[in-house]
C-alpha cells in the first residue's frame, strides 16, 4: 500500500497530562494536536492524576475537532482508531480509551488499543521513514526510562533494561526543585546547564559498571540535594549552572553508555531515542558523538514528536493495520501497568 | 422504552459500557443514525465512572452529529421513584458521606446536589436511593424508599420528556448540529431543559501544593 490508498488512522493519547490527537496516512503525518494540562499541575510540582483526568474529558472533543480541521478531513474519512491502552495513569487512560471506543463504534471502524512505549518508537517513522529491523530504542521521560530491542514495532518489542527507581525525567524535576527552577524541570536544567561545566562536580553514576542495562537515578538525585544543602549550610552560594550541567552530564553519560552497550551486545546498528527527555540538547549531542564513534546510526524525532502526542499512537496503529493485525474488541481495559512486551491489546 | 442494559460493577465501566451500547442498539433494532440525542448521567458519583459515561456519550454523539446531554443522576432516581413528593434522593458518596438533593416531586429538584454526612440530611422526608439504604440506622429505616440505583432507562425517559416540552423551533435549533460539534448542548441549557455532558464535581482533587524541598541531610 502507498500514498492515497493507505488507511487514515486517528490516534488518541491520554496516558499522562497531555490530551494528544494525531491523524496519519501510512507514514505521513496529517495532523498532530495537543492540549496540555501542565499549567494546572505546575504549582503541585508534579502531575496530579485527578486533575489530568478532568482535563482530558474537557479537552478531548475540541482536540479531535481541531485535528480533523487541521488535516482537512471529516469523521467519515477515518479508517481506524488507535488509542493508548497503557501504561500510564489509570484514570487518564480510561478517558482516552472510552473516547476511542466510542469513535470506533460510532464510525464503524476497527479499534486498536496500543502500548504507549511502542508508540514512542513507531512515531519516528513519520519523520525518518521505516525503522530498520531490528533497532535499539532508548525511551526517556518523566514516566519511563527503558532500553528496548525492537525486532518489529508492530509485532515484537523486548525489554533489555529499565530504571530500578526514578525515571530520568523525574530526576530532572526533582533536581530542578532543589535548584529553585520551575516544573517541569527538563527544559530549565538544559538551559541552565549551557552556562555551566559538566565536570564541575563529580556526581555519582548509578549502576554504571554493573553489567546490566538497567538504570538508577535516585542516588544521583539525593547526591545533588546533599551537595546543595552542604553548600548552603556552609553559607556559600550554589553554582546553579555548574550543578545543573554536572547533574545533566551524569544522567546522559549513563543513558548513552548503556544504549550503546545494548547496540553492541545485540549487534544492532540503529539506535532510536524517544520520550520527553530526548528533547535534551546534551543528550542529543553526546548520543551523536558516541554513535559516530561506534558506527551506530542515530535517529531522534523532532522534540514535538518525542514528548507524548497522538501522532505516535496513530503511527503505531497504522503499523498494526499494515501488518494485518486483528483489531481490539470494545471490551479492552485501560491497563496502567501494561508490559512493554504487549504491543497491542 | 425500546431496550435497556444494566450491569452493576463500579470498577468496570470502561470495559462494559461500549459493548452494552452495541447490544442495546441491536436489541432495539436501531442504528446510531436513528437517534435524536444521547444522554448520560452527570453524577454526582464516582468520577471515573462518570467520565467513562460522559466521554462515551460525547464521542458517540459527535460521530453521529447529534447532541449529547447530561442529566443529574439524582434526577433520574427521583424520576423513577413511586414515592410522592416531597422527598430526598441520596446516593453513596463514600468517605461516610452521601450525595443528596431535595425534590418537590419526581421531576422538580428544589435544592442540591450536595455532599454531606447522613445525619446532616433534612429530617422527616423520605429518602430515595442507595444512600438512604446504606445509612438507614442514622436516618431511620422507615424513611428509606426505592429505587436503590439510577437506571439508564429513567435517564433516557426523563431526557426524552424534557426534549418533548420544546417548541418545534427550539427542537430544531437543538437538532441542527454541524458534524462534530455539540454547541446544541449550550442551546438546550439556555432553554433550561437539559444540561451539558459534564460531570458534577462536588469535591476538589486531593492534591497539596508542596512546601520547600525536604532536606535529605539530617
Ligand atoms: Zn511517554
Amino acid at each position: 500500500m502507498s500514498g492515497a490508498d493507505e488507511p487514515i488512522v486517528l490516534g488518541i493519547e491520554t496516558s499522562c497530562d497531555e490530551t494528544g490527537v494525531g491523524i496519519v496516512r501510512g507514514h505521513t503525518l496529517l495532523a498532530d494536536t495537543i492540549a496540555s494540562s501542565m499549567e494546572e499541575h505546575a504549582r503541585f510540582g508534579g502531575v496530579v492524576p485527578e486533575v489530568a483526568s478532568r482535563a482530558h474529558l474537557e479537552a478531548m472533543t475540541p482536540t479531535v475537532e481541531s485535528a480533523l480541521a487541521k488535516a482537512g478531513l471529516r469523521f467519515s474519512d477515518i479508517d481506524a482508531v488507535a488509542v493508548t491502552a497503557g501504561p500510564g495513569l489509570a484514570g487518564a487512560l480510561l478517558v482516552g480509551v472510552a473516547a476511542a471506543k466510542a469513535y470506533a463504534m460510532g464510525l464503524g471502524v476497527p479499534l486498536y488499543g496500543v502500548n504507549h512505549l511502542a508508540a514512542h518508537v513507531a512515531v519516528d517513522q513519520l519523520e525518518h521513514g521505516p525503522l530498520p529491523k531490528p533497532a535499539i530504542a532508548l525511551l526517556v521521560s518523566g514516566g519511563h526510562s527503558s532500553l528496548l530491542l525492537v525486532p518489529d514495532v508492530a509485532r515484537e518489542v523486548v525489554s533489555l533494561g529499565s530504571t530500578v527507581d526514578d525515571a530520568a525525567g523525574e530526576a530532572f524535576d526533582k533536581v530542578a526543585r532543589v535548584l529553585g527552577l520551575p516544573f517541569p524541570g527538563g527544559p530549565y536544567i538544559d538551559r541552565a546547564a549551557r552556562e555551566g561545566s559538566g565536570t564541575a562536580v563529580a556526581f555519582p553514576r548509578g549502576k554504571y559498571d554493573d553489567g546490566t542495562l538497567d538504570f538508577s537515578f535516585s542516588g544521583l538525585k539525593t547526591a545533588v540535594a546533599r551537595w546543595v544543602e552542604a553548600r548552603t549550610a556552609a553559607g556559600e552560594s550554589v553554582p546553579v549552572h555548574d550543578v545543573a550541567a554536572s547533574f545533566q552530564e551524569a544522567v546522559v553519560d549513563v543513558l548513552t553508555r548503556k544504549a550503546l552497550q545494548a547496540c553492541a551486545r545485540h549487534g544492532v546498528e540503529d539506535l532510536l531515542i524517544g520520550g520527553g527527555v530526548a528533547a535534551n540538547s546534551r543528550l542529543r549531542a553526546l548520543a551523536q558523538e558516541r554513535c559516530d564513534a561506534a558506527g551506530v546510526r542515530l535517529r531522534v524525532p523532532r522534540p514535538g514528536l518525542c514528548t507524548d502526542n497522538g501522532a505516535m499512537v496513530a503511527a503505531l496503529g497504522s503499523e498494526l493495520v499494515a501488518a494485518g493485525t486483528a483489531p481490539s474488541t470494545l471490551e479492552i481495559p485501560a491497563d496502567s501497568s501494561l508490559p512493554i512486551t504487549t504491543v497491542h491489546v | 422504552m425500546l431496550a435497556e442494559s444494566t450491569t452493576i460493577d463500579a470498577r468496570r465501566h470502561g470495559e462494559l459500557l461500549a459493548p452494552a451500547i452495541e447490544r442495546v442498539l441491536r436489541d432495539a433494532d436501531v442504528t446510531l443514525r436513528d437517534l435524536t440525542a444521547i444522554v448520560a448521567g452527570t453524577g454526582p458519583g464516582p468520577y471515573t465512572g462518570l467520565r467513562v459515561g460522559l466521554m462515551t456519550a460525547t464521542a458517540l454523539a459527535a460521530t453521529a452529529a447529534i447532541p449529547a446531554f447530561g442529566v443529574c443522576t439524582l434526577d433520574a432516581l427521583a424520576y423513577a421513584t413511586k414515592t410522592p413528593g416531597p422527598f430526598l434522593v441520596a446516593t453513596d458518596a463514600r468517605r461516610k458521606e452521601v450525595f443528596w438533593a431535595r425534590y418537590g416531586d419526581r421531576e422538580t429538584r428544589l435544592d442540591g446536589p450536595r455532599v454531606d454526612r447522613p445525619h446532616d440530611l433534612p429530617a422527616d422526608l423520605p429518602v430515595v436511593g442507595a444512600g438512604g439504604l446504606l445509612y438507614a440506622d442514622v436516618i431511620g429505616p422507615g424513611r428509606v424508599e426505592g429505587p436503590e440505583h439510577p437506571s439508564a432507562a429513567a435517564l433516557a425517559a426523563l431526557a426524552a420528556g424534557r426534549l418533548a416540552t420544546l417548541t418545534d423551533e427550539e427542537a430544531a435549533a437543538i437538532a441542527r448540529v454541524p458534524e462534530g460539534r455539540v454547541d446544541s448542548v449550550e442551546k438546550a441549557r439556555e432553554l433550561g431543559v437539559l444540561g451539558p455532558p459534564r460531570p458534577i464535581y462536588l469535591r476538589r482533587p486531593d492534591a497539596q501544593v508542596p512546601g520547600a524541598p525536604k532536606r535529605v541531610t539530617a
